[in-house]
């Protein structure tokens, strides 16, 4: 019983408490890129979850073979792997998606969530756990994309997945779906979240620097306050 | 000539990497703060950038020809990880001020998405050798562009009374979309000189 509930509490800290994109503000690349539309945004996260999911559980279950000093190149190939995997399912049964996602799907190889996943959960969690750890990350990644992809859509195509939902007589904002709308309602998206946390006694969602950083065992700038975001905050 | 000059511009301008493809976010939000570390992060993102293009160029030709196109992913990061470490340990050992200025960001640089985006992006247009190099130089010259511009504009907003909300993260979120805003006005110049 004891075991479920915290198997129950690992899925669900990445959905709110710990959200990868509002909360940790990791993967941002992504959400700012390809939440132009709901379709995509649906897209892109279900793909990252999936890879999420597959990597965390080769990377959980080697966790004892790879040896510390290479676990960096090595997690990364698993994940490239993973992501040849799904880009090729993709192209093959969704073509249209793969173009809307474009040169971001390849991409989710340097996707940030990934490897800090790997870095910090997989790589010292029992396989079950680490797979529910990654589903956790993966939908709360994926509702993001979805939250900002619905504002963006609403907003800058008066659509939802496609469908009119603002009458045509109003002229849609089309800044919304070009690159600085993505911006804007990313900044409005962290700050709500902020004002939320902040009720409820939480730390505000900043960019972690080092802590949050997945290369920072390897990083030379590590605690350098003139050079590093992470090393000022600490 | 002509062309390489509208590559360059369009990478520069109105493609811009960070400001009209979001990537490379990352550091543009982490390490645009200063207006001296904004300079050296994007000059070694420039740097890698052209040798990693000049680098896989030719490695993309040989997984072409033996049919092994899938594995573009899987070699390219690997490519990009290693040669990043390979250029630290050589600036290190050889060329201490170099290293000094630059040589430090480049751990950060191996997980950037703008240099794997800019290798995968001269694939996908088909460009030729030289055409590749010219536009991941354009690339990381926008980069840097951005990063340098955006460094000036953050350290006005230090001294700025925000909402507390907004303070720290999202306030830089909405200057970065008035910044791109900014870039959008270079729509279609690229057409207008060349075309």
């Amino acid at each position: 019983m004891a075991e479920k509930k915290s198997l129950a509490k690992e899925f669900s800290k990445g959905i709110i408490i710990e959200n990868p994109v509002l909360r940790l503000v990791l993967g941002t690349c992504p959400t700012l890129a390809v939440t132009t539309s709901v379709e995509s945004a649906l897209g892109m996260g279900a793909a990252a979850a999936i890879v999420l999911v597959c990597s965390n559980i080769v990377i959980s279950a080697l966790r004892k073979v790879i040896p510390q000093k290479v676990r960096i190149p090595a997690f990364i190939v698993v994940i490239a792997g993973f992501v040849s995997i799904v880009q090729m399912l993709v192209k093959a049964f969704l073509p249209q998606i793969d173009e809307q996602l474009g040169v971001y799907l390849p991409l989710i190889v340097v996707n940030c969530i990934i490897l800090g996943r790997a870095e910090a959960f997989a790589s010292k969690n029992p396989v079950l756990a680490s797979a529910v750890d990654g589903l956790g990350m993966g939908v709360g990644f994926t509702a993001a994309l979805l939250a900002m992809g619905t504002i963006r859509e609403l907003l800058g195509a008066g659509t939802f997945f496609g469908a009119q939902i603002i009458p045509a007589s109003i002229s849609p904002m089309i800044i919304f779906i070009l690159p600085p709308g993505g911006f804007f309602v990313f900044g409005m998206l962290i700050a709500l979240s902020n004002k939320l946390a902040e009720r409820k006694g939480k730390p505000k969602a900043e960019l972690k620097g080092c802590e949050g950083c997945p290369m920072a065992a390897t990083c030379s700038m590590k605690g350098d306050e003139n050079k590093c975001e992470g090393g000022e905050k600490a | 000539m002509k062309a390489f000059l509208a590559i360059l511009l369009t990478g520069i301008l109105t493609e811009n990497f960070v400001l009209a493809k979001f990537l490379g976010i990352c550091p543009f939000l982490g390490v645009s703060k200063k207006l001296a570390t904004a300079t050296g992060m994007s000059a070694a993102v420039i740097f890698v950038m052209v040798l990693s293009t000049a680098v896989t160029y030719p490695i993309n030709l040989l997984l072409v020809k033996n049919d092994m196109a899938y594995l573009q992913t899987i070699v390219f990061i690997l490519v990009i990880a290693a040669l990043v470490q390979l250029v630290e340990i050589i600036l290190k050992k050889y060329m201490p001020p170099l290293y000094n200025s630059l040589g430090i960001y480049l751990p950060l640089i191996t997980t950037n998405c703008a240099v794997l985006g800019v290798v995968l992006l001269n694939i996908d247009n088909g460009y030729n050798f030289m055409q590749s190099v010219v536009n991941s130089l354009g690339a990381g010259l926008g980069f840097m562009l951005a990063m340098v511009m955006f460094a000036g504009v953050r350290e006005r907003l230090e001294s700025c009374d925000i909402p507390k909300s907004l303070k720290g993260l999202p306030i830089t979120l909405v200057a970065a979309s008035l910044v791109s805003v900014s870039f959008l006005g270079f729509t279609g110049i690229i057409d207008g000189i060349f075309g």
